[in-house]
């Protein structure tokens, strides 16, 4: 089958000459390899399928590299290579034998491009190659590929694999796909028919994109049939988008409560209206984007725990600029609402141009680690992992600060001066102590809130501006001085927004929930959960 | 007697006065010319505009090395607008009657070019404004180095659908004129095209949107009707980021569902992580990565001016620097900054441009430019997997919207005319 190594030289040369050579040299797969970078979109996306009929098992490495754009050229002799990048330079290894070469810096090697449509190709042609794989997951993720390529061609490679196949899980997705395949060729009407009521059966997205596709093209007789498995699906995806909804709204909402929770201590329980609220948490986004750079130069293992290591230390910087803000302007201020609104506000353009001359303008990368990255399917609904771990981690951040805030001497000596000054300093609290505590408090949470935030919204020095409107609304819908009022309205407002959301858009959907807020605080000025007793009055 | 002496006196203190008075001004033309940067170096556009900032102080030391312009130096004046729009009209009347600047070169924003026009027509200055735009604007003293909507959108729609071949379109956008006006043309244009419309969803979000979940599941269910379908975005700013964490999150990649972005270029890319994103688009005229000699010598020169061997360049920068070299050439065609003499000598001129074509001032104060469709790579650059072969001409009023189609812009006599209508042949068609 291998011509010997002159003749294989001989052809490569060829190869290279004549820009593309399939047909006669097809089978070589050395010889195609090397005709990979000429040409333009369309004769490498041939060269790929000619790869692929050549069944041999170390295409699918090479196919996977290219789909990756790891594959070059080497500028001094033409050699096609895999590169990986490590620092300024490249460590190459031979694309088919995965033989290592050294390195080479950027400048020695051409890329070979690929767009989307040969990355379609390659990701159909390592399905078809690797369907045979001895690894079960290998072999799902072939049969998924096939699914959506759903090709004709790879039909008969599919029954066989099928015949072989034993795991039930890869077994299912190889049925999916040969359905998937079989309602777009001229099979007999009853294989089609088996077919599409086994797509209206899997009942999902993909399979409701292949019935209407096939749709438009299907037999009269056909027509009915798949209609019905259409309509099918769409109950079902309707019944689940509610709950989706649900899911989007609490997810929503915990970002909310995220945002305004520190915003309840500071607003809420000490009653300083504080404007750079968004900007402490800003400061907290900004921390986790140096711990993070601090790991990616110098322990890139710790990625993944890098959020871990940046929760305490944004609640330490951000509970210590909070007692400056506290001890340095606020103390000062206390009693004169307005004066503390001017003076916060100034100070929290300080911090944006503070941070935009320390950091630069330009979004920040702060890189989410592998554990809240991607979705998995529950049921009928698709659950991203960051909002997941979000809300998580909202509900934990809230039990937490209710339990310091009814377990401990500290929160019992917050409520007591929160409640009644004159008297807690009498029995002997120092309330500017305790003043401070609570504020530091307040802002080394709105800090942690910033870590989350990081990982679902830009870091540049507008985060806080985006979020300070929003926390305001939510405490002062929920309640000032009531953390169980800034749960409620934290979750309402969320729910609320993405039911609105899908009927409004969202420009209306955010206005239609302003001006319920403000219709609300007409009928009950002091929120949902208001607090009660002769200080709150006085 | 001694009211004749103190007469005198008077006009002998007068006309010294006067001619100490122009020796004033013409020392100070003989020092420099002055050159107004307007530019946001604070607030929410300062992401963006900072950098242009930084490019025309590049532009104006590179120029002076070259022996600056009609023997003076160029003198950079920088005034911040702080994303405030009528501060950007405040700034300009500044820039134009306090400090005498012989041109401006700034803004990003449509609403804040919006704010300034009525200053620069009032003041008989000239702007060059260099981010792409919504088109259907051409005004006497406005020099529109961005790309028009032929230049970026329409090319990219076409791209999609000869060689993505993509049926139903989603056209998502922020809540502002300049993604307003560009749906409207592409939506008519898509219909022309007999795309039918309940293939066209159209999508609007606020400013700094950050909660896509439900928006990118829309876009999910959208597609899944059997038709190759792409999302064509001229979302702003801020939003982009969350915007495309979601999408890599809820597992939309390029090969099922396309993005081609009009407003996402190396800057916003530098904050997020493009490894899920590889494979969706951004329509320019200018990407970092294109191969040319201009374009490496740019690159090598404006890395070693800010001192950062890691700082990206992008598309408006691009426009600063072609908008820049028109302007010295007219300049030195005119022989003086005369604002008049200037707006004449320019029509017509061409300079090459960092992608190894050429960029010609046309008489509807619109460039030259090539289209090009990159694919966002895993390092966070584009690759150009598309372009034009010729450059195309801007078009200030779009052919495909109905009240625009007959409007024609030509600064040259005899129209000499913004808003031409070509069926009535009379100035003012529009607006």
């Amino acid at each position: 089958m291998h011509p010997t190594r002159l003749i294989s030289k001989l052809l490569i040369a060829l190869a290279l000459l004549i820009a593309v050579a399939p047909g006669a040299f097809a089978q070589d797969v050395e010889s195609l390899v090397s005709a990979l970078p000429e040409g333009d979109y369309s004769d490498r996306e041939k060269v790929i399928f000619d790869l692929a009929a050549t069944g041999d098992e170390r295409v699918a490495g090479l196919l996977n590299a290219l789909g990756e754009g790891d594959l070059y050229v080497r500028e001094e002799d033409g050699r096609v290579i895999v590169g990986k990048r490590s620092g300024r330079n490249y460590t190459l290894t031979d694309a088919l034998t995965g033989e290592e070469l050294g390195t080479a810096p950027s400048s020695a090697l051409e890329k070979i491009r690929v767009n989307n449509r040969l990355r379609r190709a390659v990701r159909s042609a390592i399905g078809q190659l690797t369907l045979m794989s001895p690894s079960p997951s290998v072999r799902l993720r072939a049969a998924r590929s096939l699914l959506r390529n759903a090709d004709p061609d790879s039909l008969e490679l599919l029954d066989t694999a099928l015949a072989a196949e034993t795991d039930p899980q890869v077994k299912t997705m190889m049925e999916t796909a040969r359905a998937g395949i079989i309602v777009k060729t001229d099979a007999g009407i009853e294989e089609k028919v088996a077919a599409i009521d086994l797509l209206a059966a899997r009942g999902d997205r993909e399979a409701l994109a292949m019935l209407t596709g096939a749709r438009s093209s299907a037999a009269p007789e056909l027509q009915p049939v798949i209609e019905r498995g259409i309509a099918g699906i769409e109950r079902e995806l309707a019944m689940w988008d509610g709950l989706q909804n649900v899911w989007y709204g609490l997810s929503l909402g915990s970002v909310l409560l995220l945002a305004a929770i520190g915003l309840a201590i500071t607003f809420g329980v000490m009653g300083v209206i504080n404007m750079a609220h968004g900007e402490i948490v800003m400061l907290g986004a900004y921390t986790t984007f140096a711990v993070q750079q601090v790991i990616r130069t110098s322990f890139p293992g710790l990625f993944d725990y890098s959020l871990a290591i940046a929760l305490p230390l944004a609640f330490l910087v951000t509970a210590l600029v909070g007692i400056a803000i506290e001890r340095g302007i606020i103390r000062w201020l206390y009693g004169r609402p307005l004066e503390t609104l001017l003076a916060t506000w100034g100070l929290s353009l300080i911090l944006q141009q503070t941070v935009r001359t320390i950091f630069g303008p330009n979004n920040r990368e702060v890189g989410n680690p592998s554990w809240m990255s991607g979705a998995f399917d529950l049921a009928g609904l698709s659950i991203t992992w960051n909002r997941l771990w979000i809300i998580v981690f909202a509900l934990v951040v809230f039990a937490v600060l209710l339990a310091v805030l009814n377990r401990t001497p500290l929160g019992l000596q917050m409520r007591a001066v929160t409640q009644n000054r004159r008297m807690a300093s009498s029995m002997g609290i120092r309330t500017p102590w305790v003043d401070a505590m609570t504020f530091g408090l307040g802002s080394g949470i709105a800090g942690m809130a910033g870590v989350a935030l990081s990982q679902i919204d830009n870091v540049s020095p507008n985060l806080g501006q985006s979020y300070i409107i929003d926390s305001f609304m939510v405490v002062v819908f929920g309640g000032v001085g009531n953390l169980w009022g800034t749960l409620v309205g934290a979750l309402t407002l969320g729910v609320a927004n993405k039911f609105l959301e899908p009927y409004a858009g969202a420009v209306l959907a955010k206005i239609f929930i302003l001006v319920f807020i403000i219709l609300f605080i007409q009928r009950r000025p002091r929120g949902l959960f208001a607090l009660k007793g002769r200080a709150v009055d006085a | 007697m001694s009211t004749r002496f103190t007469r005198r006196a008077v006009l002998a203190a007068a006309l010294a006065g006067s001619v100490s008075l122009s020796a004033g001004i013409s020392y100070a033309q003989e020092e420099t010319i002055k050159v107004g940067v307007l530019h946001s170096l604070s607030g929410t556009m300062a992401i963006s505009e900072t950098t242009l900032k930084d490019t025309m102080l590049f532009l104006i030391d590179e120029q002076n090395k070259k022996g600056g312009l009609l023997g003076k130096k160029l003198e950079a004046v920088v005034v911040d607008p702080a994303s405030d729009w009528p501060l950007f009209a405040e700034k300009a009347r500044e820039l134009i009657s306090v400090d005498e600047v012989a041109a401006v070169f700034g803004c990003w924003t449509s609403v804040s070019r919006k704010s300034v026009l009525p200053v620069f027509e009032e003041l008989n200055s000239i702007l060059f404004y260099p981010v792409q735009y919504e088109g259907e604007e051409s005004q006497r003293n406005v020099f529109y180095t961005g790309a028009a909507p032929n230049q970026q959108a329409i090319p990219a729609v076409d791209y999609l659908m000869n060689e993505e071949g993509v049926e139903r379109w989603v056209l998502a956008g922020t809540d502002y004129v300049y993604p307003r006006t560009t749906n409207k043309i592409l939506e008519q244009y898509l219909m022309d095209k007999g795309v039918a419309a309940e293939d066209i969803m159209i999508n609007y979000t606020p400013f700094s949107h950050s909660d896509w979940q439900t928006i990118v599941s829309d876009i999910k269910a959208f597609g899944s009707a059997g038709k190759k379908t792409a999302v064509v975005s001229t979302i702003n700013g801020d939003a982009n980021v969350p915007f495309y964490k979601e999408l890599a999150n809820q597992g939309i990649a390029a090969e099922d569902i396309p993005v081609v972005a009009f407003s996402v270029g190396e800057e916003e890319l530098a904050g997020i992580d493009t490894e899920p994103l590889v494979g969706h688009l951004a329509a320019w005229n200018y990407f970092q990565s294109v191969d040319t000699p201009e374009n490496e010598e740019f690159i090598a020169k404006w890395r070693e001016f800010i001192g950062d061997e890691d700082r990206v360049t992008n598309d408006p920068m691009e426009a600063h620097v072609v908008g820049f070299n028109l302007w010295v050439q007219a300049v030195e065609k005119a022989g003086t900054t005369d604002t008049d003499a200037v707006l004449d000598a320019i029509i017509g001129l061409e300079t090459p441009n960092l992608t190894g074509g050429i960029a010609k001032m046309l008489p509807n104060h619109h460039i030259t430019k090539p289209v090009l469709i990159g694919e966002i790579q895993d390092d966070g650059q584009f690759e150009v997997v598309w372009e034009t072969e010729e450059v195309v001409p801007g078009d200030a009023w779009s052919d495909f919207l109905p009240e625009s189609k007959m409007i024609e812009a030509d600064w040259t006599a005899p129209i000499s005319c913004g808003n031409y209508n070509t069926e009535t042949k009379s100035c003012g068609g529009a607006s």
